[in-house]
């Protein structure tokens, strides 16, 4: 019985002991729980709000860009696309089967959506197919119930309404590189794209808007729970161009199937209305994906389609030149405006030979008739005698050689050689190369748009800029009004002179383009040619008689070129076109000037409310002032 | 031998009526409190009845059945099922390792028929079972002698060699110290205990080198849980993200971030208790710990007031296992040792830990009951 009383003892002395020390460790758990839900709660429950709520992006529609009178030139349109949840299906590969049979999938696509599905989790959507055709999708629709987890959703598309006339100057969209993503969350969104060209490139940031955000409530693996608080994203700015789009239309037809470049401005404030190049691309296929092959083929081209060449193609600009070497030879005195130069049909300088266009010459010229015959012995001489560096500070004041300023992406400055340029080209200069430049040959280079600038000035006698946006988000731009634009520093008289000299050319009898005559009631048209060779012409050939431009291989014959403003007593529309290798320039781009400034006259654009798609009354019908 | 008969002509009142009222009727309701608890987390957790709460319902009704039906039965009976009762979770041990279940790179689960079983935590009873059973008869003198413990001993590390191969770290831990525990309160020498206690950490060293990878991404992960926060040391700190973001009231009932939206890895079961501290708080929290306390002290009164050493040391037993559990749940859920996939006894959800427990909560009750009984034993004295 004692030993029994003993070991009752010890339990009990030892289970007090243990009561006593599971009671200790349970108050160290309570001391813990102290530590971590109270002392260190905040800390904590910032953890716990991070968990809990993911900040998405939203993006932001990207603004429209529309003509002068509203008319849509780059919208979004949506497209429908076919995507996949796993979660919702028992059997992927057959769903996908089922679906293939409706919409044809490729080997390439199926490995795209295998790769991404086993990347994702289960109620990640995965795409199968983008740019549903309202058939296709209207297929996946009706057999729904076959297609177990394909749900087809809508994203939106760069819509351009002209397609490839406008394409130059609105440019395109495109996904962004993971460059220029970088630390920038919006443009790593899906479906965000950005300009790349013209417009949608130089308006970027107007365009782009304010991308929203939604707040979402997430589990661990990242499934929406329920949304917390939105902040919805902000359409960019509309953009609304100073061009037409329905004369920008009637000038792309125009331009037909030559390799051409076409450039109509308001002459009075540098509103740009039509700039039309051709041959084009289709805009709309670089937001899906350009294809190789369309890779290849635009840019091995000779006619250059993705190059916008009204803003980034140089010519040599010929005889269209010759106004600024008056111009030039008037401002520094070396010509009086009652000055004559006799043509015997060339100029001997050194041992070197100029001819004239003219075999035989023109006899005794004025700057008039010199403008009007387009003599290139008057021009070598009015040349020579300015000197290079008064001809290049009068091209400068039209624009020629500089940076034309507009705004639009990759416009070129062209060339006009200062004594800076020959510096800096350590290029020996000697009297032929001046001579040369008299009647726009040589290194001069010039754009359609600095073309267009410069008879815009020489009608208006005011430098005004060149540019394409009227409005951003509703708000003008600034020089709109042709006050904004400061009057050039050349007497008004020599500028009379050389309007006369452009009015001749076309009206006078005897003048080098009487196809560009408006046949227009009331309206006249001043205008100049050019014909400037890519390749020098050997005094063999030239003497020999066997040469004939349109006989040589098409790259090696002269660009056709003409400038010209309308209407001739009261200067509002100027225009300038390039036929490239087109030969004459009077034969081939002055009746296309005609028929583009018919139109032109017609429509009125710049003074006129023309509503939004109404054609242009095509110049057959000639319509009264 | 003593028969039934005999017991009960031996006690002519201790009929069924009598056995009902000596039932610890406030043990029951302790225990009722603290599957209750584990309804309204369960609820919380799976947001609504279904699928965890209602099922934890069921099974503790049939649980509490089954226990009170073993509180009726005679403990001088269930005495005598101590070593079947042994032998029955050695061969379950044995067959889970030849065929039983894996799962996250452990064997511990053995399906029979639609059952799953977990013998280890069945072994943990019947450990306690066959070694009260062999120390009940042990006069102090005879618990001294060395030669006496060395079957206590080998009885222990029977199962608890098994319990390491499955492999299972965190519950053959639990075992051996629910044996130790039987052994010392039986009359174990302070001195015999502080000669086993000494190779311990040489011991320790040697059974780190032999642990799976994973057992030991824990023990680095314990030591250093923002070291892979994704990785091994995500339950840990998304458990205490749960507590620290209860605060002192908590968050409210099914308003708990953490377990609703998914972040508390298996919350149901071994991180039911974060869900606790999320939403009621560190009040709740504390409150249930105090309830659990109160359970601990409850059986520990009933191993003191039991008159037979079979039954205080079975109690005994089974208070260390509950303590266990409790310690090592709550400690892995507040970060403080390594996470070990122990449940807490009737809040998890869970079948076999629940019909287990309830087991265990019978063998309680019927040691209670039949607390005053006398086994006829071989005196020593």
């Amino acid at each position: 019985m004692k030993q029994q009383a003993r070991r009752t003892a010890v339990f009990t002395r030892r289970a007090l002991l243990m009561m006593a020390g599971q009671t200790a460790a349970l108050s160290y758990l309570g001391f813990r729980l102290y530590r971590v839900q109270v002392e260190e709660g905040a800390r904590y429950a910032t953890l716990a709000e991070n968990n809990r709520v993911s900040t998405r992006l939203l993006a932001a529609p990207r603004g429209r860009i529309v003509d002068r009178f509203g008319e849509v030139v780059a919208g979004n349109t949506p497209h429908w696309r076919a995507l996949l949840l796993a979660e919702e299906t028992t059997d992927v590969p057959a769903t996908l089967r089922a679906f293939a049979s409706l919409v044809p999938l490729s080997e390439a696509d199926l490995a795209r959506i295998d790769r991404e599905r086993k990347q994702q989790r289960r109620f990640i959507p995965v795409l199968v197919r983008d740019f549903l055709s309202w058939d296709e999708m209207a297929k996946i629709e009706v057999h729904a119930p076959d297609l177990a987890g394909i749900l087809v959703d809508v994203g939106t598309t760069r819509h351009y309404p002209l397609g490839p006339d406008l394409a130059h100057v609105v440019g395109y969209v495109a996904p962004p590189g993971d460059s220029e993503v970088g630390d920038d969350p919006v443009l790593a969104l899906p479906g965000v794209r950005i300009g790349r060209a013209g417009v949608e490139k130089f308006h970027e940031d107007d365009l782009r808007g304010e991308a929203g955000q939604v707040q979402m409530e997430v589990n661990s693996v990242g499934r929406v729970i329920r949304e917390l608080n939105r902040t919805e994203s902000t359409q960019g700015d509309e953009v609304t161009l100073t061009l037409d789009a329905e004369l920008q239309k009637a000038v792309i037809t125009h331009l037909g199937d030559e390799s051409a470049s076409a450039v109509v401005m308001d002459c009075t404030n540098g509103e740009v209305l039509a700039m039309a190049t051709h041959p084009s691309f289709d805009p709309s296929l670089f937001d899906s994906g350009v294809s190789q092959a369309q890779w290849v083929e635009w840019t091995s081209s000779k006619q250059t389609p993705l190059i916008n060449k009204a803003t980034a193609g140089v010519y040599p600009p010929g005889s269209t030149f010759k106004m600024c070497v008056g111009l030039a030879a008037l401002a520094s005195g070396a010509l009086g405006p009652e000055d004559h130069i006799f043509c015997p049909g060339y100029i001997d300088l050194g041992n070197t030979r100029f001819h004239c266009w003219k075999k035989g010459g023109h006899g005794t010229l004025d700057m008039k008739g010199g403008l009007k015959h387009s003599c290139d012995v008057f021009f070598y001489d009015a040349a020579r005698r300015a000197g290079i560096d008064a001809v290049a500070a009068m091209a400068n004041q039209f624009g020629l050689g500089l940076d034309p300023a507009i705004d639009l992406p990759g416009a070129r400055r062209g060339l006009i050689p200062t004594a800076e340029w020959r510096a800096r080209h350590r290029r020996h200069w000697n009297a032929g190369d001046t001579v040369v430049s008299g009647i726009g040959q040589g290194v001069i280079q010039a754009t359609p748009l600095q073309l267009a600038t410069y008879v815009s000035r020489i009608a208006t006698g005011r430098a005004v800029q060149p540019h394409v946006t009227r409005l951003i988000g509703g708000d003008p731009m600034p020089g709109a009004a042709p006050g904004d634009w400061p009057v050039m520093d050349i007497p008004e008289a020599h500028l009379e002179l050389v309007r006369a000299g452009m009015f001749a050319v076309v009206n006078d009898v005897g003048g080098t383009a009487p196809h560009a005559r408006l046949g227009l009631p009331g309206v006249a048209l001043a205008g100049k040619t050019g014909s400037s060779q890519v390749r020098r012409v050997s005094r063999w050939a030239r003497e020999h008689g066997h040469f004939n431009s349109a006989q040589l291989p098409w790259e090696f014959r002269p660009h056709a070129l003409f400038v010209c403003f309308a209407p001739y007593d009261a200067p509002r529309y100027a225009a300038a076109v390039v036929v490239e290798h087109g030969n004459a320039g009077a034969d081939v781009a002055a009746p296309l000037a005609r028929d583009i400034m018919r139109d032109v006259i017609e429509r009125d654009p710049a003074r006129r409310n023309v509503a939004p798609g109404q054609a242009v009354a095509m110049s057959a019908q000639a319509a009264g002032p | 031998m003593l028969t039934e008969k005999r017991l009960l002509r031996a006690e002519p009142n201790f009929g069924l009526l009598t056995k009902l009222l000596r039932v610890h009727w406030l043990f029951v309701a302790l225990l009722c409190a603290l599957a209750g608890v584990g309804y309204v987390a369960l609820y919380s957790a799976g947001g609504g009845p279904e699928p965890y709460a209602w099922r934890h319902a069921i099974r503790f009704g049939f649980g509490l059945v089954m226990a009170l039906s073993l509180a009726m039965i005679d403990i001088r009976i269930l005495a005598r099922l101590s070593w079947p009762m042994y032998a029955l979770s050695i061969l379950l041990l044995a067959l889970t390792l030849k065929m039983g279940h894996v799962g996250k790179g452990a064997e511990r689960w053995l399906d029979i028929g639609p059952l799953q079983l977990q013998p280890s935590e069945i072994a943990k009873v019947g450990l306690a079972m066959a070694l009260a059973a062999w120390f009940h008869r042990a006069s102090y003198e005879r618990v001294g002698n060395p030669l006496f413990l060395i079957p206590a001993a080998l009885l222990i590390l029977l199962p608890v060699g098994l319990i390491l191969k499955e492999p299972n770290l965190g519950t053959a831990f639990i075992t051996a110290i629910v044996g130790a525990s039987i052994v010392t309160a039986a009359g174990m020498r302070l001195w015999q205990m502080a000669l086993l206690a000494l190779p311990l950490p040489f011991l320790a060293t040697i059974a780190y080198g032999h642990l799976h990878d994973y057992q030991r991404a824990r023990i680095t992960t314990f030591l250093h849980p923002e070291s892979d926060p994704l990785g091994a040391g995500y339950n840990i700190i998304q458990s205490k993200i749960a507590l620290g973001s209860g605060g002192l009231w908590g968050k409210g009932f099914m308003q708990g971030t953490q377990a609703h939206l998914n972040f508390l890895p298996e919350k149901q079961t071994d991180f039911i208790y974060s869900i606790i501290a999320e939403e009621w708080g560190l009040v709740g929290a504390l409150a249930l710990l105090a309830l659990l306390l109160l359970i601990l002290w409850t059986i520990m009164g009933i191993a003191l007031r039991c008159r037979h050493q079979y039954g205080r040391l079975l109690a005994l037993g089974i208070a260390t296992n509950m303590f266990m559990y409790v310690f090592v749940n709550i400690a892995m859920v507040t970060g403080a040792i390594p996470v070990g996939g122990v449940p807490l006894p009737l809040v998890s959800h869970g079948g076999s830990a629940m019909l287990t427990v309830m087991f265990a909560m019978g063998l309680l009750l019927s040691v209670h009951v039949h607390r005053d009984v006398e086994f006829l034993e071989r005196r020593d004295d």
